[in-house]
């Protein structure tokens, strides 16, 4: 069927199957930044913002983004330019497959929390898994960001 | 140092953060078929009939390949040097499948959803065989899991398929027996450890072309790009020098990428259809159908005098290599060979075992590489020893331990497969790593236990560990470095880049010797056509031995340069200083600046390209070595406990960049102590797997880690390149034990099968409130 949905501040007319996931609706939409990593939403590595709320695109049908707005780490350049240079001096850096979601969990957490602790932090990130890093240079990294002490 | 041990960022880190295309899928063409496995829904059986016309006859269906297809020539899909230490004895596809999620049968259709369909359409008709579940029971077993008369080891590896032994191997130095008699204290425990998922958070992904000159072009997630492609040739009778195999970013490995997994088929699919192909493993298949870490039983026995001086230590291990014999001796010889030495001064140490064929998913490379399960075994028996003689576990380690300058006769003879190197201990800073240790967790005041209420308790426990450097005398790595006008360098390595961060590493060694900024120095990786040979990522061998090829092609390419410089400034080389910038003379006063000696020897005088390439073979493999102690906090009702910090203290010789290292042994630390809590690859009494996914195999979150200490010792290895040795696997090693002793530390509990579980302790707590 046919949807339309803004795709990083861009309205896409897009033709796709009934049962289709967003990731694979993003990703053969060029967006390559999004990923599959596990298939029961339980990694992250999916994420986008839908209308500005991180949700595991594995798992959401595309329809049902129909009429909305979706955001891929492609549409927050500037912010994930930033974020980067914080965890290149952490050395938070590794495999960096999951880090443009969390990157986009980050930036939602930006606009949704005021003031965080590093313990809030922490909980709004719990669903970003990460195999490589042990965690602790990522938060050290996102804390440095978000100018909160950790 | 200008370079090394300085903290740069990731020389790829902004790029993908910022999403750039860099992963394997990323680079499939868009009308890539799609190739999809029928895998087994038998633990054991004989295909008997696949009844395979409908689903060739379903329009987009391109290819459906049975047994059949494949000529029957085993081999082994795990990436290891040549000839392979694993017994070939896998066939592409096969009549037999040996456990649920075996390759039975594939198909190659236009779209997915077509695939699926034509796997719906395609009728397998199986001979189901009595399955052999419980590892314990496997040798000798009346089932025979490779009855194939084809399949056969490269060199003696004890393989004896007939009684389900996929490898053995036993030594033993002075009478083993006798010591443990002379001893005044003996103890003698079997420790069980479990099978570990990788749980890379990239699923394994491969995708297949035909370029402009009919070479079948592999992009792999893969440890081993220059393996793969041999294997595939062997494998697929496709000429080598028709095959390019790059590997672009790979989203982790931890060794679960050091084989072949989807690689065969693609590959066959393209050569044969000369379309492009393309199979992103569903997490399901990860789990399923590629590796776990081997499961093993270690029976540990340690003898002492009363004094404290350990005399034997004997070691005999039954290990799991599950249906396939991938890394299934080697493995296995590590938890005797980078764990034993650690107590270097016994009257007599043996190590004997075997590794059994099971109709389990089968096991393979996985960070530790057995160290773990070794060092689990023998650092909570140190711990037992401790407690039957009344002695601080840190004193008997003390005592005991390897030091600086001695060395182990198992060095000598235990290698991977062969023989190993003697070698002793140019740069061992343990004691220091231990001392440090317990300052930072504040041992004096914490052991054993400490903030002890009616319903929790605190304590601590620790563990010491050593790994390796690469595989001496087989293991090789070269680069090559080319000069380019207007003065920056590219670097181009067989090595391979998995997320531990070797490109920004190797990278860093270069920019050191040349004496220039990193950002002149363009690293390149892992592509079979355009970079010279490297083994790959594994055995802990890029910092060093890789490392080492890279500083020895930019010691090559300076004296070129300084050659070439010379003759445009009308001297001698030896009368020119290179500071990394200009070239001075010491004798004319003349200079020449490297952008317009490089732009000169481009275009204008005695053009030459000016490049070298150096490998390397290591002579020895210098282990790291560290202490890891841990402080948990413990329910003394339930047996529930977190961690509160886990302090790490590493000789690892130079870090070549200190950041990155941390993040090796962190990422290992939290790795090992999931090994250690709670992971556990659990299959049901028919072999179904009942972990296939992450809500069922859970690794740690980012909740359970609250706190991590990680210090460097300041260490220098002569052998490696600028002082460095290996860090990718040894911070792995000592959760299982640590957590262990500090459960027994809280609560005089001993946990002797992994995961250490709240069940586990509850249990022996249950039992004890019972006798009481």
């Amino acid at each position: 069927m046919k949807i339309s949905m803004m795709i990083n501040n861009d309205i896409r007319q897009l033709e796709v199957d009934i049962n289709e996931y967003l990731v694979d609706t993003l990703r053969n939409a060029g967006l390559l930044s999004v990923r599959r990593g596990c298939d029961t939403t339980s990694c992250g590595v999916c994420t986008v913002l839908l209308d500005g709320k991180p949700v595991p695109s594995c798992s959401v049908l595309t329809v049902t983004a129909n009429n909305h707005s979706v955001t891929t780490i492609e549409g927050i350049q500037e912010e994930a330019d930033k974020l980067s240079d914080f965890f290149g001096h952490e050395g938070a850096d590794q495999c960096g497959f999951c880090n443009p979601a969390l990157a986009l969990t980050v930036y939602a957490l930006k606009h949704e929390l005021t003031n965080p602790t590093a313990a809030e932090i922490k909980h709004y990130l719990a669903g970003n898994l990460c195999r490589c890093t042990g965690y602790v240079a990522q938060e050290r990294a996102i804390c440095k960001y978000l100018g909160v002490e950790s | 140092m200008k370079v090394v041990n300085v903290v740069h960022p990731s020389v790829d880190g902004k790029g993908l953060m910022m999403g750039r295309p860099g992963y394997t899928d990323d680079f499939s063409e868009r009308d890539s078929l799609i190739v999809m496995v029928i895998r087994s829904p038998h633990a054991f059986a004989r295909i008997k009939k696949i009844a395979t016309d409908k689903a060739k006859a379903l329009p987009g269906v391109e290819l459906v390949l049975t047994h059949h297809d494949f000529p029957r020539k085993p081999f082994s899909r795990a990436g290891q040097g040549y000839p392979e230490p694993s017994p070939h004895d896998k066939f592409v596809l096969d009549e037999y499948v040996r456990y649920i999620g075996d390759e039975v049968c594939c198909v190659a259709a236009k779209t997915k959803s077509i695939c699926e369909q034509a796997i719906d359409l395609i009728d397998v008709e199986y001979e189901v065989l009595e399955p052999i579940l419980d590892f314990e029971q496997a040798i000798g077993n009346k089932n025979v899991i490779h009855p194939e008369p084809e399949i056969h080891e490269m060199f003696p590896i004890g393989f004896d398929p007939k009684k389900n032994i996929a490898a053995s191997y036993s030594m033993e130095v002075g009478d083993i027996e006798a010591e443990l008699k002379k001893c005044d204290v003996v103890i003698d425990n079997h420790f069980y450890t479990q099978a570990q998922a990788h749980v890379m958070l990239e699923p394994h992904a491969v995708n297949c072309r035909i370029d402009y000159q009919n070479r079948l072009v592999i992009y792999s997630s893969t440890q081993t790009p220059f393996h793969i492609r041999r294997i595939i040739s062997q494998a697929l009778d496709i000429p080598m020098a028709k095959i390019r195999v790059i590997k672009p970013r790979v989203g982790g490995g931890f060794g679960g990428k050091q084989a072949i997994h989807g690689e065969m088929f693609t590959s066959y699919v393209t050569w044969k259809t000369k379309k492009p192909s393309k199979m992103v493993f569903s997490r399901k298949e990860v789990f399923e159908s590629t590796y776990t870490r081997h499961p093993m039983r270690i029976r540990m026995r340690l003898g002492a005098t009363n004094d404290g001086t350990l005399k034997a230590i004997d070691c005999q291990v039954l290990s799991d290599t599950g249906a396939y014999g991938e890394h299934a001796l080697t493995v296995f010889m590590v938890t005797g060979s980078k764990v034993l030495p650690l107590y270097n001064k016994v009257e007599a140490v043996r190590f004997t075992g075997q590794v059994a064929y099971t109709n389990h998913t089968p096991a393979g490379a996985f960070r530790g590489y057995g160290a773990i399960q070794g060092n689990f075994a023998l650092e909570s028996s140190i711990d037992m020893l401790a407690t039957k003689l009344a002695m601080d576990p840190v004193a008997l380690r003390q005592k005991n331990m390897m030091l600086e300058g001695e060395t182990s006769p198992i060095f000598a003879i235990m290698g991977e497969g062969t023989a190993g190197t003697a070698m002793t201990m140019d740069s061992c800073k343990l004691d220091y790593c231990l001392k440090r240790g317990l300052e930072l967790v504040d041992w004096k005041h914490k052991y054993p236990r400490y903030d002890e209420t009616d319903t929790s308790v605190k304590a601590v426990g620790m563990a010491i560990a050593m790994q390796g450097s690469g595989i001496p005398y087989i293991d090789m790595g070269a680069a090559t470095i080319k000069l380019n006008d207007n003065g920056f360098y590219n670097l181009l390595v067989g090595a391979t880049e998995i997320g531990q961060g070797s490109d920004t590493v190797l990278a860093q060694i270069a920019a050191e010797e040349l004496m220039t900024d990193l950002k002149n120095v363009i690293i390149y990786s892992s592509d079979t056509d355009l970079t010279p040979f490297d083994v790959g990522a594994y055995a802990s061998s890029t910092t060093y031995v890789s490392g080492n090829a890279v500083l020895r092609a930019a010691k090559k390419l300076k004296t070129q340069m300084i050659e070439a410089a010379a003759s445009f400034l009308e001297t001698e080389p030896g009368l020119v200083e290179f500071d990394g910038v200009t070239f001075k003379t010491k004798n004319n006063n003349k200079e020449l600046t490297l952008e317009d000696f490089s732009n000169k020897i481009t275009y204008n005088d005695n053009q030459e390209q000016l490049q070298a390439t150096s490998s390397y073979v290591g002579h020895k493999s210098p282990p790291p070595f560290m202490a890891g102690l841990v402080d948990i906090e413990i329910d003394k009702e339930t047996g529930e406990f977190h961690v509160l910090d886990y302090v790490s203290v590493v000789d690892c010789g130079t870090t070549i960049n200190p950041k990155l290292a941390q993040g090796q042994v962190e990422g290992a630390i939290v790795q090992g102590l999931g090994m250690a809590m709670y992971e556990n690859v659990y299959v049901s009494s028919k072999g179904k797997l009942v972990t296939s996914d992450l809500l069922n195999y859970k690794v740690p979150t980012r909740k359970e880690i609250t706190k991590l200490t990680t210090e460097f010792a300041d260490s220098y290895e002569d052998s490696g390149p600028f002082g460095a040795k290996s860090v990718g696997e040894v911070g792995i090693d000592t959760p299982p034990a640590a957590i262990a002793n500090a459960v027994f530390n809280a609560l005089e509990v001993r946990i002797k099968s992994l995961p250490v579980t709240p069940e586990k302790i509850y249990e022996v707590l249950r039992d004890r409130r019972m006798d009481k």
